[in-house]
């Protein structure tokens, strides 16, 4: 719409990091992410998918594995239904070497702008029986999902059973253009400024 | 925190002093040692001791205090076994016995026992550093400390000795002495009974035992023996030596009907019920609806106060009290009234009236109406005086009662000795005149006297004249009595009747004549009279004065009794509940009841109404102390009328009584409880708890005055009696009162004055009504609250075109699923998106019969739409429905068979001769878009293609016999030899074709080849686009493309005109003919994964200007592999790039689902039939087994009962009498001409759906399991052998075909284009055979090979095919779900010679519209001629009539070139016949001159079969 005064769209910019990952005896791992969004929604510059580097762990104390892994990435939406949610995977080797897939999670982009810290717990789905579990730990190919974006969705997820695996801490700096103006008020009413959550409280928490 | 270490240590020591003395095998006992009981306190004594040491050290003390933890919890749970610790130092430490140590270790414990205090207030100091210091290093050192310890301390308290152990065949004599294991061998009888009884059966003797629940004999046996042990245990037994039991309370079967769910995924018992809406009560109408709410209406109800008229707390004094006070309020009363006075004086205006009639009458003056009046007055004088007399007498009779309580009152003070109430009672005496009061008094018994005596007069002479009567009609009758006599002394014979006769007549006795009353004695009446009920004159008037002025005797200064009373009554409180409608709306606080029992409330409850009020109710309820809270008793008040407002209301008593019953130990006199004043207890008396509240209820007032009161309040039923003439209740019922409408009418009808304010509500009401303005709805709302959460109104809603985007694509209606970014704004949604959808909407129900050009089409279609829609629907569900493999990648557990492959497999040569084909890699369709699929088409080469004919070649008959399957099966290339001579085909190019494949209105085409026998090989790449650019499986499979393969002849023409210019250079025109095509599916292929094969290109029966050359010497080296068939085949492969994964789980979920509908199959077989395709499917998983189908209806029907024989059309029949393979051919084409529709386009690919062969020749459309089942029904009508193949076929995939036995020889027929082919033809479609199928049963596949080349069908052979019905599950004898017979409709020539006009109309228009920059020019007379020739097409099956056609044209128009086509359909609809046409390109010829022929033939077949033939030419002048 030319119409500066009326919209037809509103926009999200979403940026930051996929910053780092607490899988307790597990290393080197690297992580992919995805963003799943509803039918309404559009991305209009940026990445939608991404895979990260192989990180290893410190030798010293806070064993956690920094990706820093950067977000870049705006929607043009009509419709806040079908919210973006990032996907996160994180895989690495097992202890034959093997591939295989450390975790996932899912989670909502922030929709207030401003800066967000966010903790993933990561799930991986569990093998059907005990011996499944084993020989999949031996033949290194665990039970995946047939589709990272499953965790997005609650359709179809009670036929699984999924063990947690760890945490993924990511940070978003979110900005919004058109949503008051469509009438969409996502900050509250007290909240003059954004919040500015600093970084460090998200990894302190765990 | 030391309770805590003391109470451990006592648990401790009582745990080691408890252990069990019976020896343990396994125990470690070394350590333990009964000696060294004590040693856990010693030992911690001493560690206390050692930390004392290094006191200042802090986080010692915490280690210290860790491993006391330690310590305490191994001497609580651990003390059976020594520690790891301990152990090492047991078994290392060198156990030097040191008297000296043992002696400082005594001492520093006596020192300890002084110092362990304090040290432990030091290790709470340290609490909470230590909770979170607990690591693994701390832990290190506790074991330091404890092996320095030790090291300190061993001595104290180890005491060798060697281990007890105990023999295990000791151990198993004491077990036996605790063990019994009872053994499962039976009990004989004897055992179980009383001695020397004989076990009776109560069964044998006819009596009804019932049957016992089932318990397996073994443990019969158990539980008997058991019983034996026991003492008493022969009880347990009852006369037949059997344990007693109850008959068994399980019923065969079931009390409750099943519950059979309409829709799946919901449990029976959860699945919503409709029921019918039901108006409800009038307990839940509301005032208004809530939309045009009126503002709150408010009751105020104020409570002010109970007073209790009898309770069972009261005294007797008290019950006096009351009673006193009742009669005063009634004295009060009655004085107020003061109606003795009223009538006293009305006696005296009466007579002074008569006094003066009589004066005035006695002027002489006649005054008539006074004289007349007199009597009444005195009529009226003797009422009043009555009435008088009697009211004196009550006033008289209420003040002595009075007088007479009070006099109780005063003497049961005296004798009890205390006063429980404050009441006196003061008789004022009023002094009277005596002399005025005598006077009156004498005057008014004089008057009174007078009266009565001229009373007495009247009736005296009342009396006086009926005596004169009555003795006038003795007489009379006294005579008759004589003459009576008379007669009977005449004549004896006449007595009885005489006698009768007096018998009947009255005794009647003489008259008495009235008595005269005398003066003296009325006066005497009237004077006693006077005595009773009037005060005497002169004697003072008593007025009674009640005052609560009296004093109560002090609690300390009564008797136990009565103190006991008061205390009672101290304990005791009120309260009331404010019941609305029978809701409790609120409730006063709790009031103790004061001694003179009244409570005072004084709350006002203001409330805000929405319903109407019906019931305004009070409950009393009394409290005793803590506990208990009873109800007294309910009152009900009276809703007020809406004149009564707040403010104006008067307060009401409203009494209420009790029925409770009461009987206390104390003073009090209980309730319902009899009780006597008497001290002998006679005059026993029984009072109920009663009493008053006194309320009152008004409408409250707005702020601005404006009473708040609901708009009809004449609802309750205190109706005013002002309304009670216009009653509305009355006139249209309660009910009515809530229909406005109603209301309105009784309104306008009533002539109601609107300006009446008692109306001014209801005109309000009934003017807003009237208006429009507000209505009361007519529904019941289930949820009133709604409306409230809704953010927009349903209008709005509804009006909202983006709301109605959002909600369709959420609802997944196919046009809108996968739509993007639905507009934010209105105005940015067009229109247009709803019109498509719409018109879809509308045509559901309009049957469009322009489409179908029959109406009975069109209904069909519908029918197919509706039962798709339904079927699209379940699917949807069972898209939802996930399973794990849905969801998780798990990787198969692998077999052994697998693991040795894989060993296997590392043995292998890295570089095999001949190496496999590696399979290629799939893709889920999930990242897919558009341009990422391609269709690969590798079109390889030909055979068989028509080839030109000269233009002027010699006619040539071919002999025209029938053959026989024998003969055509018969590799014998002489039966056709060529009859053209060889020479021309040598000389000239017979023919240039080059395939075009379209797909998605995207073309691709291969080069030009030669000869009728083409090889190509090339591939040709196509892209694939999903509908809607969405690439899920469902979608694939529901695509509906199909990929076009046609054959073309490219046509070089000399383009020159001029002759001049040949030399100079060539310019030809190129021109392409159909030759033919072959249609895939894009479903089939996305199934199949790969087609690979060579297939039949369908060719017209005649090529115009073709001819098919058969048997020429180029391609004499496949004559011997292949037989000799019709047609042209190519050779194709087609596939998709990458390879997707076919959903085929959705397929399974469905028919699982579907498998769980309805069934009227026996339990026993559909399980039979489970078993057998998993037997069968676990042996060739590939193969599919089918035994259970689902019908239309949604039912699970066996696969046999589809199979039953059926009549062919008679006329089928008739047309070949004799030959019955002709006829075999005519129905395969018969069943053919029923148009195809593919399940698996229409649905998606998600289940058969098999339709009974009358529901198929109803429809007219259907699959290939129609077709087959439909054939197969027909052959076996006509007495074949014929089975039904379930097989898998190119390029249908998975389909069905029918089998028959031909002369010993097996014949396949696909009966979707009624072709039949010879079981070893290679061209047969039909690639494996998966499972036979009869009318009564089914035999699947078990040979090695599947295709049908190299297989047996010789069902027999139980090794080659397993059959489903066998010697152990005989055939049931199922009866068939087919009709008895099919009744054909004899076909409607007229019907179709009408839509031969209209489609050869309609395809005209059509070609004519394709060439719009072209004048399109019919040629008139080669339509007719072509017309003609179609009829014989038909008649033929469009065999062998080439030539005849070739030759008739060229004698007719000979000038003209002439290039066309027969094309034979199937008739369903126009479209499919407008595309057929313009997929054969014969309107792109562009030559200048160029003149088209277009005819039509519908041929009609019973039951509405059209076939349908098109020709179509296109002529070229030749010059």
């Amino acid at each position: 719409m030319a119409a500066a005064g009326s919209p037809s769209v509103f926009l999200l910019a979403v940026t930051g990091q996929i910053e780092s990952g607490q899988f307790p005896g597990f290393d080197d791992l690297y992580c992919k992410f995805c963003f799943v969004y509803g039918q309404d929604w559009v991305p209009t510059a940026g990445l939608e998918e991404g895979i990260s580097q192989i990180t290893s762990k410190s030798e010293v104390a806070p064993t956690t594995l920094v990706w820093n892994f950067p977000i870049d990435i705006t929607f043009k939406s009509t419709n806040p239904s079908g919210w973006p949610q990032i996907v996160v995977s994180v895989y690495g080797p097992d202890f034959f070497g093997n591939d295989v897939v450390r975790g996932y999670g899912a989670v909502h982009v922030p929709f207030t702008p401003g800066r967000h810290t966010r903790t993933i717990a990561m799930f991986v789905p569990e093998s059907t029986s005990r011996l499944q579990k084993f020989t999949s730990w031996f033949t290194g190919r665990r039970p995946e999902f047939t589709d990272p974006k499953v965790v997005a969705q609650g359709e179809g997820r009670e036929v699984t059973r999924v063990r947690s695996q760890g945490f993924v801490t990511i940070s978003f700096n979110v900005v919004t253009k058109d949503m008051k103006k469509l009438g969409y008020d996502v900050s509250p009413s007290d909240m003059q400024n954004p919040s500015l959550v600093p970084v460090t409280e998200g990894i302190h928490k765990y | 925190m030391r309770e805590k270490l003391k109470a451990a240590r006592s648990k401790a020591e009582i745990t080691l002093l408890q252990e069990d003395p019976s020896p343990r095998p396994r125990r470690l006992k070394s350590i333990r040692e009964r000696k060294t009981e004590g040693r856990l306190d010693k030992e911690s004594d001493n560690k206390f001791g050692k930390m004392r040491e290094d006191e200042s050290h802090l986080p010692s003390k915490i280690k210290f205090r860790d491993s006391v933890k330690k310590l305490k919890q191994k001497s609580t749970f651990q003390n059976d076994f020594p520690s790891a610790e301990e152990a090492y130092n047991f078994f290392t430490f060198n156990f030097d016995p040191e008297p000296e140590s043992i002696k400082a270790g005594s001492r520093k414990r006596n020192k300890l026992n002084e110092e362990q205090e304090t040290e432990e207030d030091c290790v709470e100091t340290h609490e909470d550093e230590q909770e979170e210091d607990e690591t693994d290093e701390d832990v290190c050192l506790v074991k330091g400390d404890d092996l320095f310890i030790i090291g300190q301390a061993a001595e104290d308290f180890l005491v060798m000795k060697p281990a007890d152990c105990e023999s295990y065949s000791e151990q198993l004599k004491k077990e036996k002495e605790f063990l019994f294991t009872p053994s499962m061998r039976a009990v004989p009888t004897s055992e179980k009974m009383p001695g020397n009884m004989q076990p009776r059966y109560l069964e044998d003797e006819g009596l009804y035992t019932g049957e016992r629940p089932f318990v397996s004999q073994s443990n019969q046996n158990i539980l008997e023996n058991r019983i034996l042990r026991q003492e008493q245990g022969k009880e347990w037994f009852g006369d037949d030596g059997k344990i007693l039991a109850l008959p068994n309370p399980i019923k065969q079967s079931s009390t409750r009907p099943p519950v059979f769910s309409l829709e799946e995924g919901i449990a029976p018992e959860l699945e919503t019920v409709y029921r019918k809406a039901i108006k409800m009560t009038a307990a839940n109408q509301y005032l208004v609806g809530p939309g045009d709410f009126q503002g709150p209406f408010q009751l105020d109800i104020d409570i002010s106060g109970l007073i209790f008229s009898h309770h069972p707390c009261f005294s007797r004094e008290h019950v006096l009290a009351a009673k006193l006070a009742q009669l005063y309020d009634q004295y009060l009363a009655r004085k107020q009234k003061n109606l003795t006075k009223l009538l006293t004086d009305k006696l005296h205006a009466l007579r002074n009236a008569v006094q003066y009639s009589i004066d005035s009458g006695g002027d002489g003056v006649p005054r008539p109406v006074a004289q007349q009046s007199i009597p009444e007055y005195k009529i009226e004088i003797r009422q009043t005086r009555r009435l008088r007399d009697a009211e004196q007498e009550k006033d008289r009779m209420l003040l002595k009662t009075i007088i007479k309580v009070w006099k109780q009152i005063k003497s049961l003070r005296d004798f009890q000795k205390f006063t429980n109430t404050p009441m006196k009672l003061y008789l004022r005496k009023e002094e009277v005149d005596q002399k005025l009061d005598e006077k009156t008094y004498e005057a008014e018994i004089q008057a009174e006297i007078t009266e009565l005596l001229e009373e007495c007069m009247e009736e005296y002479e009342k009396k006086m004249e009926e005596y004169k009567t009555e003795l006038q009609e003795w007489k009379s009758w006294k005579k008759i009595q004589k003459s009576k006599k008379k007669k009977k002394k005449k004549g004896t014979h006449e007595e009885e009747e005489s006698v009768e006769d007096c018998d009947l007549g009255e005794e009647r006795v003489k008259p008495i004549p009235p008595k005269m009353v005398s003066s003296l004695e009325i006066e005497q009446q009237v004077r006693e009279k006077a005595e009773n009920c009037r005060r005497k004159p002169g004697v003072p008037a008593l007025i009674p004065e009640l005052v609560l002025s009296g004093s109560i005797t002090p609690t300390e200064l009564c008797p136990r009794a009565e103190v006991l009373r008061r205390e009672d009554v101290k304990k005791r409180s009120a309260f009331i509940k404010v019941l609305f409608n029978s809701k409790e709306v609120s409730r006063t606080v709790t009031r103790p009841i004061s001694s003179d029992f009244r409570v005072h409330f004084g709350q006002i409850f203001n409330l805000q109404i929405f319903n109407w009020p019906e019931s305004l109710k009070l409950q009393i309820y009394e409290t005793m102390g803590m506990s208990s809270t009873t109800l007294l008793a309910e009152v009900f008040i009276p809703v007020p009328e809406t004149t009564i407002l707040t403010g104006s209301a008067p307060m009401e008593e409203i009494e209420f009584s009790s029925n409770q019953r009461v009987t206390l130990d104390h003073e009090g006199v209980g309730s319902g409880a009899s009780f006597s004043f008497e001290a002998d207890g006679s005059n026993k008396m029984t009072l109920m708890t009663s009493g008053k509240v006194s309320n009152s209820v008004s409408w409250a007032v707005g702020e601005k005055g404006i009473p708040l009161i609901p708009p009809v309040s004449q609802q309750n039923t205190g109706i005013p009696s002002a309304l009670k003439n216009i009653d509305a209740i009355a006139s249209i019922g309660t009910s009515g009162l809530t229909d406005m409408k109603k209301l309105a009418k009784w309104a306008a009808e009533a002539k109601l004055d609107p300006n009446d304010p008692n109306n001014a509500a209801l005109m309000q009401l009934v003017m807003v009504a009237t208006s429009g303005e507000a209505h009361i709805p007519d529904f019941f709302r289930l949820e009133q609250l709604q409306q409230e959460f809704n953010f927009v109104s349903d209008e709005e809603f509804n009006r909202s075109k983006r709301f109605r985007l959002l909600q369709l694509r959420s609802g997944e209606v196919a046009e809108f699923r996968n739509y993007k970014q639905v507009p934010l704004h209105e105005r940015e949604i067009s229109e247009k998106i709803f019109q498509d959808y719409e018109k879809r909407l509308k045509e559901r129900d309009v049957i469009d019969s322009k489409n179908y050009l029959d109406a009975h089409r069109a209904v069909v279609a519908n029918y197919l739409q509706k039962v798709r829609e339904s079927v699209i629907n379940r699917f949807l569900i069972a898209k939802r429905h996930f399973l794990l493999s849905d969801l998780v990648n798990e990787e198969e557990i692998p077999s052994l068979g697998i693991l040795g492959l894989g060993l296997f497999k590392l043995a292998e040569p890295k570089r095999p001769l001949k190496p496999r084909r590696k399979e290629r890699k799939k893709v889920t369709a999930q990242n897919l878009s558009d341009g990422d699929i391609k269709l690969l088409v590798n079109v390889v080469r030909a055979y068989d293609i028509p080839v030109r004919k000269p233009v002027l070649s010699k006619l040539h008959q071919p002999s025209k016999s029938s053959r026989s399957f024998n003969e055509m099966f018969a590799a014998s290339p002489s039966a056709q030899s060529p009859t053209d001579s060889p020479d021309w085909a040598f000389n000239q190019v017979l023919v240039r074709p080059f395939v075009e494949v379209s797909f998605q209105r995207t073309v691709c085409r291969t080069t030009t080849a030669e000869g009728p026998n083409p090889n190509w090989n090339e591939e040709l790449e196509l892209p694939f686009r999903a509908p809607n650019g969405d690439y899920s499986p469902h979608s694939l499979q529901s695509v509906k493309d199909e990929v076009f393969i046609n054959v073309f002849d490219e046509v070089l023409h000399d383009a020159v005109e001029d002759d001049l210019e040949r030399g100079s250079g060539i310019r030809t025109r190129v021109e392409r003919h159909w030759l033919g095509c072959v249609k895939m599916p894009f479903t089939t292929i996305y199934f199949q994964a790969r087609i690979d094969g060579t297939f039949k290109v369908d060719i017209p029966p005649v090529l115009l200007g073709y001819s098919k050359e058969k048997n020429l010497g180029i391609e004499r080296g496949y004559d011997s592999v292949r037989n000799l068939s019709e047609g042209s085949y190519i050779t194709l492969f087609i596939t998709i790039e990458p390879q997707l994964i076919p959903g085929e789980s959705v397929r399974e979920k469905m028919n699982e689902m579907l498998k769980k509908f309805d069934t009227q199959e026996d339990e026993k077989l559909l399980q039979a039939a489970e078993k057998y395709e998993a037997e069968c499917t676990s042996k060739f998983p590939s193969r599919q087994c089918l035994t259970t189908v689902i019908d239309l209806n949604g039912k699970t029907v066996f696969i046999t009962r589809y199979i039953k024989p059926l009549n062919p059309p008679q006329e089928l029949l008739d047309a070949v009498p004799n030959s019955s393979q002709t006829a075999a051919e005519l129905v395969a084409r018969y069943v053919a001409l029923i148009p195809f529709l593919p399940d698996s386009v229409s649905f998606a690919g998600i289940c058969d759906l098999w339709s009974t062969s009358d529901q198929f020749l109803y429809l007219l459309a259907g699959d290939e399991e129609e077709h087959a089942v439909l054939l197969c029904n027909y052959f076996l009508g006509m007495g074949k052998k014929a089975w039904l193949i379930i097989g898998n076929a190119i390029p249908e995939g998975s389909t069905a075909y029918v089998l028959t036995l031909e002369q010993s020889q097996y014949v396949i027929w696909n009966p979707s284009t009624g072709c039949f082919y010879g079981q070893y033809d290679t061209f047969c479609p039909l690639q494996n055979v998966y499972c036979l199928i009869s009318c009564d049963n089914i035999w699947f596949n078990m040979q090695e090979y599947d295709s049908p080349v190299r297989i047996n069908f010789d069902i027999s052979k139980p090794k080659l095919w397993k059959s489903f019905f066998s010697r152990s599950l005989p055939y049931p004898g199922l009866c068939s779900v087919q009709p008895e017979e099919l009744v054909y409709r004899h076909s409607d020539k007229a019907a179709a010679v009408e839509l031969q006009g209209r489609i050869e109309k309609i395809l005209k228009d059509k070609i004519m519209e394709w060439r719009p920059r072209h004048l399109t020019r019919w040629n008139r007379y080669c339509t007719s001629t072509l017309r003609n020739f179609l009829p014989l097409l038909e008649q033929n099956q469009g065999k062998d009539v080439e030539d005849d056609h070739q030759a008739e044209l060229q004698k007719q128009l000979g000038e003209y070139r002439v290039s066309g086509f027969p094309i034979h359909m199937p008739f369903s609809e126009v479209r499919p016949l407008i595309e057929a046409v313009h997929s054969t390109g014969v309107h792109t010829i562009d030559v200048f001159n160029v003149e088209f022929a277009l005819a039509v033939y519908i041929h009609a077949y019973p039951q509405n079969v059209l076939s349908v033939w098109i020709y179509v030419a296109s002529l070229v002048r030749n010059r």
